[in-house]
């Protein structure tokens, strides 16, 4: 199973093998990332699974999608070019060592 | 020994007022009960992509099953509070066992309002969606070739319209208004979501009142509506509304009305016992206002929690909702109760639009659909007390993003 690690703001690191397929938000939830919250479960209506990607990922990861785009305008941190919302990004083997910063919120 | 603090209710509500209590660093006994045999999951996804069993069921849960008893919550499961007595400070259970508690919250939720058994309630073959075992129930008998027929076309019933058409179901709504989403969105918002369902083939039939459903050998065969149409089925989902869990509160004395009445702390009438959620009633921006949304489960949940720690602040909620249909997202900051009127506001992409309700002057909602920027500025405006004026809205040449400096 891939391996993802959130960074977390006061530089804690949380690790954790997710299921192919799984999104990044529960993988987060599931592992209690702190400040990942996800309330609408994953279906972009919140904006509270925000996380920057780590540059050397981002590519990886691929881009937001429109509606994805659209919410990053409101999340409570910073949007930057690494902004994400991680329901919106799916755990593979392509992904595997992926690092996620989470914002502080 | 120290008496716990006790929540009734393993719901949405229930998990966010425990995990808040002890990231608020609540560290004594904390106690857990719901009815339901799950540990607390996410209940939006049952008439969505639970019941089309694109999710499986551990992906629902709101926390993973270690988290409670790495955070020391007590949860009881499968068990049902009977009796609370505020002047005992106790519960007492299904099992005859009493608990006593220091603090009590009440987040007991609501369960869908049910057709009498003489309407046929009872048939086999009709269905709610609230719980993981409804939706389990329903899940294997959406084949293709069935006749569906949903009763009540609120968002509810439009969601498992969605799911069951998808899976080729010949899909009928009957709704007794002279619209669908009569009680919860504007006409120009009914229209864009019956067009939609048309599109898909589900036949919508409003200002249809039913008389009773019908039934053979005690499973449902069809329906009979007051103006004599029989309307053939082989399944049923009744989505009319849901009934606040207020019984408990109310038969130890406690004040409620339609949901069990609490103040701007989550407090009830009863001294130490707090309320959330569904299930709760309190006065917001001088109505009386209940809301069923996860939202509020959290958000008032979560207010509840502090109030229990000694938060003094009102609770002033900004509510959100979202529904999801076929490929269309619903999303919609605000309450627009009370609204004057609106204005449509087409959106950049196929299918996208938004409804803005105006009271006066003031924005007081919007109906997004596939247009999460209208959405995520209506809810950047709503929550900073801020309005954009209707012609700006009308107008599509007004970039949005603009409202959202100084947010």
């Amino acid at each position: 199973m891939p391996k993802v690690t959130w960074i977390l703001h006061d530089g804690r690191q949380i690790s954790a093998e997710v299921a192919a397929g799984h999104n990044l938000m529960e993988a987060a939830v599931a592992n209690s990332v702190p400040d990942v919250i996800g309330e609408c479960g994953g279906c972009l209506s919140c904006a509270t699974c925000h996380v920057y990607v780590d540059a050397a990922w981002y590519e990886k990861t691929g881009r937001p999608g429109d509606m994805e785009n659209e919410m990053l305008e409101i999340t409570s941190a910073e949007r930057t070019p690494m902004s994400r919302l991680s329901c919106q990004i799916k755990a593979s083997e392509e992904l595997d060592g992926l690092i996620l910063h989470v914002p502080d919120i | 020994m120290v008496d716990p603090i006790v929540i009734i209710g393993a719901g949405q509500a229930g998990a966010a007022l425990a995990s808040r209590l002890r990231a608020l660093g609540y560290a004594g006994p904390l106690v857990m009960v719901g009815e339901e045999s799950a540990l607390p999951y996410q209940r939006p996804p049952l008439s969505k992509k639970y019941m089309s069993r694109e999710l499986e069921f551990a992906r629902l849960l709101i926390r993973p099953p270690g988290w409670y008893e790495d955070q020391r919550i007590d949860i009881r499961l499968d068990v049902t509070a009977t009796a609370l007595s505020p002047t005992e400070r106790t519960i007492t259970f299904g099992d005859g066992s009493v608990l006593r508690y220091a603090k009590l919250a009440l987040t007991t939720g609501a369960r869908p309002r049910r057709l009498p058994t003489e309407a046929g309630g009872d048939l086999s073959g009709v269905f709610t969606i609230r719980t993981v075992a409804d939706a389990d129930a329903i899940a294997p008998l959406l084949e293709p070739g069935k006749r569906l027929l949903v009763i009540g076309g609120g968002y509810i019933g439009l969601e498992g319209a969605a799911v069951a058409a998808a899976k080729g179901l010949a899909v009928t709504i009957i709704e007794v208004a002279d619209r669908i989403l009569q009680r919860v969105a504007a006409p120009v918002t009914a229209d864009y979501f019956r067009a939609l369902h048309r599109k898909h083939g589900v036949v919508i039939r409003e200002s249809a009142a039913l008389d009773h459903l019908a039934g053979e050998a005690g499973r449902l065969t069809g329906a009979r509506l007051k103006d004599g149409t029989h309307l053939p089925a082989d399944l049923a989902i009744v989505g009319i509304g849901i009934i606040p869990n207020d019984d408990l509160a109310h038969a130890a004395g406690l004040a409620v009305n339609n949901g069990i009445l609490i103040d701007g702390s989550c407090r009830t009438s009863a001294p130490d016992v707090y309320a959330a959620g569904d299930c709760a009633r309190f006065q917001w921006r001088g109505i009386s206002t209940r809301l069923e949304a996860v939202q509020n489960a959290i958000d008032q949940a979560e207010h509840a929690a502090a109030a229990m720690m000694g938060a003094e602040d009102d609770y002033d909620p900004a509510p959100w909702f979202w529904s999801d249909q076929y490929d269309v997202k619903l999303q919609i900051a605000g309450l627009n109760r009370g609204y004057a009127d609106c204005v449509m506001r087409p959106g950049k992409r196929e299918q996208s639009a938004s409804v803005w309700y105006y009271r006066e002057d003031r924005l007081i909602a919007v109906d997004a659909m596939n247009d999460a920027l209208a959405y995520g500025i209506g809810k950047k405006m709503l929550e900073a007390g801020r309005s954009i004026s209707r012609s700006a809205i009308a107008d599509p040449s007004t970039d949005l993003r603009l409202f959202l400096s100084g947010t």
